[in-house]
């Protein structure tokens, strides 16, 4: 059995695909939002360099990502743990050695990883604009307008990605997380627009 | 020498993995095993088989080993089919 066989093996036995997914999404939700914030808030604010925001951007998707690795694998080691005893119990037989056992010690890590990577990931892909012109890169239009449109995007297919896992349709899912965003603006621009 | 030709072991198992992938493992433990798994009862966390095992020279201890990585524990052996062959010389 190679490792993705058996990572999907130990991810069916514990049935985690569904939480997995579910951090995957809340979590990159927390990522966009998080990144759109802090860019509408650059926005609004007074003339910053490039390199402060990427600096304070790329700061805050670090600490997001060591926040979902650590917060994750804490209350997966918690719950793992706690189905494998009631398992033992139920078997009788210590599990440790066993696939169980195995799952019990792997999937925390794996789920604490996806819970990490995806606000990670989903920031660096909307700071990709600021990085590319502080690099000198020209953009035909402000590389903050860029990666809010990035962020809308991404924020736009979590919802399509939601829609297919509920088998509703995807563009109101699409278009319901979108309005979570625009919702999030005006209230940047109410409150921090000043 | 004494081969081991069909074996009828009574297994607690928990519901993942399912029948299918441990009766499959339980085969792959020797080249030519044949295994049939009925179910006997379910249980909020557990199952119940009836696993026979038959083959041309059934390794019990990589039997054991299949059963036991998936979880599984191996209650009583009911059935045990052998053949002695001739030694050689």
């Amino acid at each position: 059995m190679n490792l993705l066989q058996q990572t999907r093996f130990l991810l069916r036995i514990t049935r985690t695909h569904d939480i997995m997914r579910r951090y995957f999404v809340v979590n990159g939700f927390d990522g966009a939002l998080t990144m759109l914030g802090l860019i509408l808030g650059f926005l609004v604010s007074s003339a910053t360099a490039l390199s402060v925001i990427i600096n304070v951007c790329l700061a805050a998707a670090i600490a997001l990502g060591m926040s979902g690795v650590s917060s994750a694998y804490v209350s997966e080691v918690a719950e793992r743990k706690r189905a494998l005893g009631e398992l033992e119990d139920a078997m009788i037989t210590d599990l440790h050695d066993s696939a169980h056992g195995e799952a019990a010690r792997g999937v925390p890590v794996l789920i604490a990883l996806v819970n990490g990577f995806a606000p990670l990931a989903i920031s660096l892909l909307i700071l990709i604009p600021l990085i590319a012109a502080n690099a000198g890169l020209a953009l035909p239009v402000s590389p903050l307008y860029a990666a809010v449109a990035i962020a809308l995007l991404l924020i736009f297919l979590l919802g399509v990605f939601l829609g297919s896992i509920a088998g509703v349709s995807w563009l109101r899912s699409g278009v319901q997380t979108l309005l979570v965003a625009i919702l999030t603006a005006a209230l940047i621009y109410l409150f921090a627009g000043y | 020498m004494v081969l081991v030709k069909r074996l009828v072991l009574d297994v607690l198992k928990p519901h993942q993995p399912n029948v299918l992938e441990f009766s499959q493992t339980i085969a792959k433990a020797g080249g030519n095993y044949r295994v049939c798994i009925t179910v006997l009862e379910v249980d909020e966390n557990t199952e119940t088989l009836q696993v026979v095992v038959e083959g041309n020279a059934i390794d019990f201890d990589a039997v054991q080993t299949g059963i036991s990585d998936l979880g599984g524990s191996l209650h009583s052996i009911d059935e045990v089919e052998v053949q002695g062959e001739p030694q050689a010389g």
